[in-house]
């Protein structure tokens, strides 16, 4: 009933809107009556229903007005919302990403700028006045061929540079004595194994998960034994990383932001990423941007009553997978190669923990 | 007559003049007959308004189910930022409107993705696609070509009644107890193809499944009638290079609509049969509810490329229309041809070529092979190229014009605005090597909600406003749309600049409450203002909605070529008569786009009046 009760309240909205447009229609005038006397009457003045020459000069100078606004909202946005931006790339291959974004958004924001000043201002300067005629300029060769080289020629820069990039984070070829760790979804958690001494992941299917084996590997395959099955994330920094990824049930994405990172995980496949840390979590908190950004967060906590927050690299999961999709996260520590071993030592291998 | 030419012709330019001149004499003829016998037989409220064969009515018909369902898609999205902005407080509107899914008016996980799928399956499909297409395409087609109506008008009626049906399932969905389809709307398997992964996968599911498939079959009957329509009904004089832009557009729309809507149809099957018959088109390894489940050897990626097959073409499906009005209600406005008609043309068809290869830049990190995602990025960069062309020439229309500050003018410099800064952070997008990190981040929902969502519905605004005088006989009133336009363009870029930022900063999209996060926790003021925005121009539209249904009834009694423009349209009387002329058709002289020609008195030239002599034609 609630429900009739808003929908009631919008018709009686929407009615009230039209009745008082209709009402600023009528006006005082002051007319003359048979004895030449002045009659105030309340008449309805006939409201054209095409654009008049005031209403061309009111909505031009408005969209002159509106280019100003938008154009201090792009500059709120570029310099105060900064603060909210990741911080650097935590990862190495991530460098050329950083750079390629600066590159892009720069132009981005060069043509943005211009031609939006361009569009508003011309629809401000040229409003319509009569009997005026407007130009009759249908076409210009030269100028068609202006702007199709010219992007032609700054888009094949970028395709380049971004296709280099692109190459250069793909290629996990050339990595030399890469870590491989594989990354394992379920609905709604993750889960991750570190290919152990051989350095080799066994075999996994979803037909192997049985009790404590909850992500499916093969205890007949000799690879397998050594391998080492965890819930937090442990990265060496300065080497290289190459993640498998399974999911056992629905489509997930591990989505790592700061190191500029993310692949889907398919079930029924292996897809692969690889990045090599560039940071550990400690230095990352020193960073001046981190220190920025956390300061900001810890502010909106203290108010609300929370406690503090303390800088974490983290994995998310960024492909609708389901009702607490919102909350699927794995937290990710870099360190030192030498702390991460000796970690990596103390977890029980998949032989020990499955026996 | 026709059939006997064809049988005995082979495919010479002169024997298909010949058909082509004999189709529009029989198409006449017969369209004569029936206005004869219209004298004679009065329709019935039945045959003129519900089972109509008329463009004008079906075009009215498609509007006003595109309009409410507009009125759904955009209150679902009202509820959701509402939840996004104050997470898990309890509002009574909410309960009042989502009931029995909530619990004291907070809305739940599950329905907060159902809410969102079901946002964007109206929102692209049944208002920009059918509501925009569908509309404008039936409305102005036979009118600006010069038709006494589509080539099939009974085709047209089914085209109508299939989406009317297709709306109706998509609604209905709305009330099955599991909740509607909740797998976003790309609805990727498994999540849509098993209700163990998400209730809404149940029997919502299906039903989505049902509305689509018919809804293609829709569209796919309305596309080829658009496609023969334009091709063989234009009247004498009008050569394809005389056509004003929006039936390019129309055209080009409708050819995209027939390469792409099956593949979305075949995806669909084939998800119904690994949901309903067990087979594992998209299915394998998939261990979920404890227990192991038997498909084996399917791929999700596969669904993935067929469904952006079509995907991707949609954004063109959706786009394109919208431009043609633009450049239409531009030149008008502008009192200017538009600038570089045949570049514009050019345009239009290397968006639509391009738009067929480009699917896979929404699949850079699906797990396809990278070196698939290179060529994809390549071509996807391409596409900047036409799009960047259509904005110049867009502005160059406006430089020097006697700008005419109608609410459809101000519309599509609106829409102008919004696929420039939408259509630029597509560069950061298709670039594959950036998508890396922003891909599924509010960064991309910013990106397409300005580039195809807002300017796709300012193209279909601007579009009422300009022909609702040759929809109802009157206007529409001048001052609420002009309340309307501003208030929706502040609200637009108010809630869809600032979220390209927290996209940046590596917020993903889809996620119920972004409390999990304390990394977030800075940009909850944004998302608060953002909700705002989005509050404000959601109700903002009731203004519109007053504007449209009150100007049916009272609007003031429009004239017979309101805004002086030069197409055939505004040569039809005011009241729209079926067979759209009473006398003959009348033919075309010149192009879409003499307006202020030196030369001539008048600041447009229509498109009947021969040219003088000497006169050349531009």
């Amino acid at each position: 009933m609630l429900a009739l009760f808003y929908i009631f309240i919008a018709v009686a909205v929407a009615l009230g809107i039209w009745q008082v447009n209709k009402l600023t229609s009528y006006r005082k005038t002051i007319l003359k009556n048979d004895k030449n006397e002045d009659v105030v009457a309340i008449a309805k003045s006939e409201e054209n229903p095409i654009a008049t020459e005031k209403d061309n000069d009111i909505h031009g100078k408005f969209f002159f007005v509106f280019l100003i606004g938008f154009y201090i909202l792009m500059g709120y946005c570029l310099f105060f919302l900064n603060d909210i931006m990741l911080p650097e790339s935590a990862s190495v291959e991530g460098e050329n990403d950083d750079n390629l974004f600066l590159i892009s958004f720069v132009l981005i924001g060069i043509v943005q700028f211009a031609t939006q000043g361009l569009l508003f201002y011309f629809s401000f300067k040229y409003r319509g006045i009569n009997n005026r005629k407007a130009l009759f300029y249908a076409d210009s060769h030269k100028l068609e061929l202006i702007w199709t080289t010219i992007p032609t020629i700054v888009l094949t820069g970028l395709i380049g540079y971004g296709l280099y990039t692109w190459n250069d984070i793909m290629d996990l070829s050339t990595a030399e004595n890469p870590i491989v760790i594989e990354v394992y979804a379920q609905q709604f958690n993750w889960q991750a194994r570190y290919a152990g001494a051989d350095n080799t992941l066994g075999r996994g299917n979803v037909r192997n998960i049985k009790g404590i084996n909850t992500i499916g590997v093969d205890m007949t395959d000799v690879n397998g034994a050594d391998d080492v099955p965890v819930r937090e994330l442990h990265l060496p920094k300065g080497r290289k990383i190459v993640f498998k990824f399974r999911s056992q049930d629905v489509l997930h994405s591990a989505y790592m932001p700061h190191f500029r990172a993310q692949m889907n995980c398919v079930p029924g496949m292996v897809t692969e990423f690889g990045f090599t840390p560039k940071f550990t979590t400690e230095e990352m908190r020193m960073q001046e941007e981190t220190v920025i950004k956390v300061n900001g967060i810890n502010k909106i906590r203290k108010a609300k009553g929370e406690d503090p927050y303390v800088f974490d690299y983290l994995l998310l999961c960024n492909k609708i997978c389901g009702a607490s999709h919102y909350n699927m996260q794995m937290k990710i520590v870099v360190e030192e190669e030498a702390a991460f071993y000796s970690w990596l030592k103390k977890q029980p291998t998949m032989a020990e923990v499955v026996k | 007559m026709v059939e006997k030419t064809t049988n005995h012709g082979r495919s010479s330019k002169i024997r298909y003049s010949s058909i082509h001149r004999n189709l529009i004499e029989s198409q006449q003829l017969k369209n004569q007959k029936t206005i004869m016998s219209e004298h004679h037989h009065k329709e019935t409220f039945v045959t003129k308004y519900i089972f109509s064969q008329d463009h004008k009515m079906i075009s009215k018909q498609f509007l006003i189910t595109g309009i409410i369902m507009g009125v759904i898609g955009v209150f679902m999205s009202m509820l959701f930022r509402m939840q996004i902005a104050w997470p898990e407080q309890s509002f009574s509107l909410i309960e009042a409107f989502l009931g029995s899914h909530q619990t004291d008016g907070v809305m739940d996980p599950d329905m907060y993705l159902a809410l969102v799928t079901i946002h964007g399956t109206i929102m692209v499909f049944f208002v920009l696609t059918a509501g925009l297409s569908g509309t404008f395409s039936n409305l102005l087609i036979p009118l600006q070509i010069g038709a006494r109506d589509m080539a099939s008008g009974f085709m047209n009626m089914i085209s109508y009644w299939m989406f009317f049906i297709s709306s109706v399932i998509m609604v209905i969905s709305l009330f099955v107890e599991a909740g509607p389809a909740s797998a976003g709307w790309t609805i990727y398997p498994p999540l849509s193809a098993l209700p163990q992964a998400i209730p809404g996968s149940g029997m919502g599911m299906t039903l989505w499944l049902v509305s689509m498939a018919i809804f293609v079959a829709s569209s796919l009957i309305g596309s080829l009638n658009y496609i023969v329509t334009i091709l063989n009904l234009r009247t004498k004089g009008m050569k394809m290079t005389r056509l004003p832009l929006t039936m390019w557009a129309f055209f080009i729309t409708a050819v995209i609509g027939v390469v792409s809507f099956p593949v979305l149809l075949s995806a669909a099957l084939l998800l119904i049969f690994d949901r309903s018959f067990g087979t594992s088109f998209y299915l394998s390894d998939i261990f979920i509810s404890g227990e192991v489940l038997h498909y084996q050897g399917g791929s999700p990626v596969l669904f993935e490329h067929l469904f952006w097959f079509l995907g991707h073409p949609e954004v063109y499906i959706v786009l394109l229309p919208a431009l043609g009005i633009t450049s239409e209600v531009i030149a008008t406005n502008s009192r200017k041809p538009i600038f570089g008609y045949r570049a514009m043309i050019g345009s239009i068809m290397a968006i639509a070529f391009l738009s067929t290869i480009v699917w896979g830049h929404h699949m850079f990190i699906s797990g396809m092979n990278p070196f698939l995602g290179s060529v994809f990025t390549f071509t996807t960069l391409l596409i900047a190229i036409p799009s960047a062309v259509k904005g110049f020439n867009y502005i160059t229309t406006l430089w020097k014009g006697n700008l005419q500050m109608n609410p459809a003018m101000l519309f599509s410099i609106g829409l102008v605005s919004t696929f420039i800064t939408g259509g630029l952070t597509g560069i950061v997008l298709g670039d594959s090597a950036l998508d890396i990190n922003v891909h599924d981040t509010y960064f991309v929902v910013a990106h397409f909600h300005l580039v195809m969502g807002v300017s796709a519905i300012y193209g279909m605004y601007a579009g009422i406003y300009h022909w609702f005088p040759k929809m109802y006989g009157r206007m529409m009133d001048k001052t609420l749309g002009y309340w309307h336009f501003w208030i929706t363009a502040i609200a637009a870029y108010g809630v869809f600049f600032p979220m390209h930022f927290i996209g940046l900063a590596g917020l993903p999209r889809r996620y119920y409450s972004n409390t999990a996060f304390p990394l977030f926790d800075d940009l909850s003021d944004v998302n608060v203002v953002i909700t705002m925005f989005a509050l404000l121009g959601g109700a903002s539209q009731i203004i519109f909605l007053v504007n449209f249904f009150m100007s049916i009834y009272k609007g003031k009694k429009a004239t017979q070529n309101p805004w002086k423009s030069t197409t055939l349209e505004w040569t039809t009387p005011v009241e729209g008569i079926h067979g759209n002329w009473p006398g003959k058709i009348p033919t075309v002289e010149r192009w879409a786009y003499d307006y202020s020609k030196p030369g001539h008195d008048e600041d447009f030239v229509m498109q009947t009046e021969p040219l003088k002599d000497g006169e050349e034609e531009s």
